[in-house]
């Protein structure tokens, strides 16, 4: 069994209206290999990187499932050893690259802190690591670079640093929760490739969290389309672009705008598939109450 | 030859660059729009991309006179708009209207559904044109009664369709409407607008990052770069030929939801 990552069953719901947010997600991540979430939003795809990290927000809790990580239960591992496999083994490049540096500090330790407090290396080695890290991601002149301000660097170059940042510790899997939603598309391109590129050359695992099925088309090994916390299909990209499954999940790659051909219409999901897709929720929802 | 709506000829707009400023005197100038030239004809809709820092929002506000160019004109229905006070402009709003990016921002939190689209026309929320306007943009007349936070992104685009079409416009300019929309809503609101432009005849700015959404809408795309414009053809043929190596960039670098096109 070659899965770095391993949701069972994941089902996730409000504490103050009970209402469900993750219904029984199951996914699989191999070592190495890049996963597509993909869903409107609303749909969850954040929640279930967030549940990865060990950062859904107060307002949510787990009720049942397993979340493995190199075969090991996060949710039933103690607080200590889920603090410890999280912070060594998986790392988070977040979409908004200005509020995901802190504008106050420098560049440098703010690669290096996580280096020093979680993984408790020198001082020296892990500068010199956040050097390394940022000429790989091309940044020129790194150590310049580590002695600026977030607010003295471009969108694109905050974002390069932020994916430095993720593999800085050699992490086995990385979370990108819409790593290039803020860029435009000639950055997203570039910053896109970087990911590729870097997840390639360190054999990273990627939770790619997206709603962008061009972004999924270009960059992912397989992908999962989720709509209102349900996974509605998993499957390989090339067999998804070739012909999707799940009606939802067809009726939203037609309401995908593609610059390649002209004439075909643009559909909105249409409302019976929305209802067919909510009638199925239901009665998921039904007879997970009855085992519940 | 069509009439223009809008015809436009070496628009500049500059700011003082306080960054640069000395200590006694007059800051630089800093130029945002370098001499833009184009017309926009009557009924048609023409698109304007670039990406972020390229004026594309700048010009759209010198279009609608939302701020005052400082070199050039700008001629609306034959008459130069480019210096006319807010006074004078008054009478020329009704007939020219925005819809905004972030509905959210820019529909009052606190107003009914009603009340906003009537507002602008001095309406009540019962009135007979407020619920045309509604049924216009796909939305049950019910709708009157409800408050913004009620609504999806998607009909909250819709509303603020239905407050600019409200006022009878001849021109409306709508700047990056779906970027924050999902795909199905984005689908919805093009679909909507297109239907409006043939049916009321509307001439329309459409301003975007995203070039599959202009080629869906455009007839006409400007290409903007660093504030100047690029390219400025038909959209098949801007898409089919693109004349310019930054046009030939934007286009490479669009994400085709189709795995064996190389990227």
């Amino acid at each position: 069994m070659s899965a770095f990552l391993e949701i069972r069953n994941l089902s996730a719901r409000l504490r103050d209206t009970g209402e469900r947010v993750l219904r029984s997600v199951s996914l699989e991540v191999p070592v190495g290999a890049v996963q597509g979430l993909v869903g409107e939003s609303g749909a969850g795809k954040s929640m279930i990187g967030r549940a990865v990290l060990g950062v859904l927000p107060k307002a949510v809790e787990i009720v049942e499932g397993e979340i493995l990580l190199e075969g090991r239960d996060l949710l039933k591992a103690k607080p200590s050893e889920r603090r410890r496999l999280i912070g060594t083994r998986t790392a988070l490049i977040p979409q908004d690259p200005l509020t995901a540096l802190n504008p106050s500090r420098r560049i440098g330790p703010q690669i290096t802190d996580r280096l020093v407090d979680i993984l408790g290396w020198e001082k020296a080695r892990a500068t010199a690591r956040a050097a390394e890290i940022l000429a790989e991601v091309d940044i020129p002149q790194p150590e310049r670079v580590m002695r600026l301000y977030p607010h003295e660097l471009s969108g694109g170059m905050r974002q390069r640093i932020l994916i430095a940042s993720a593999f800085a510790a050699e992490p086995k899997l990385i979370v990108a929760d819409e790593p290039t939603t803020a860029l435009d598309v000639t950055v997203q391109k570039q910053i896109l490739h970087l990911i590729s590129q870097m997840q390639a050359r360190h054999g990273t695992a990627l939770l790619f969290v997206t709603h962008d099925l061009g972004v999924v088309a270009k960059i992912c090994d397989s992908l999962s389309v989720l709509y209102a916390g349900k996974v509605v299909e998993e499957t390989t990209v090339q067999k998804f672009f070739a012909a999707p499954q799940h009606p939802y999940s067809a009726a939203l790659l037609a309401a995908t705008p593609r610059h390649t051909d002209a004439g075909a219409s643009l559909e909105p999901v249409p409302r019976a598939v929305l209802d067919a897709v909510s009638a199925e929720i239901a009665a998921d929802d039904a007879s997970w109450r009855r085992h519940g | 030859m069509v009439e223009a709506l809008f015809r436009i000829e070496d628009l500049r707009v500059d700011v003082p660059d306080m960054t640069r400023k000395p200590l006694f005197g007059a800051a630089p100038r800093l130029e945002i729009l370098k001499g833009l030239s184009f017309d926009i004809p009557r009924g048609t809709v023409l698109g304007i991309v670039g990406g972020s820092g390229s004026g594309k929002t700048t010009l759209g506000r010198a279009l609608v006179r939302l701020i005052k160019p400082s070199g050039g004109a700008i001629a609306f229905d034959g008459k130069d708009i480019t210096h006319l006070s807010d006074e004078a402009m008054r009478p020329l709003r009704r007939r020219i209207q925005m819809i905004f990016q972030d509905p959210m921002s820019s529909l009052n939190p606190r107003l009914t559904v009603g009340r906003i689209v009537g507002a602008a026309l001095g309406l009540r929320s019962g009135d007979r044109r407020v619920s045309e306007a509604l049924e216009q943009v796909g939305l049950p007349a019910a709708f009157v009664r409800r408050y913004p936070h009620e609504l999806s992104g998607g009909q909250r685009q819709r509303i603020g369709i239905a407050r600019a079409i409200a006022m009878r416009p001849d021109f409306i300019l709508a700047d990056e409407i779906v970027s924050g929309l999902d795909v199905s809503s984005q689908a919805q609101v093009l679909n909507l607008l297109q239907g409006l432009v043939k049916e009321l005849g509307l001439t329309l700015a459409f301003i975007s990052h995203d070039l599959s959404v202009i080629r869906r809408l455009c007839g006409r795309v400007i290409v903007m770069q660093a504030g100047a414009i690029v390219e400025d053809a038909p959209t098949e043929a801007l898409f089919e030929k693109p004349a310019h190596p930054y046009t030939r960039e934007l286009l490479d670098a669009i994400p085709s939801p189709d795995p064996s096109i190389r990227w």
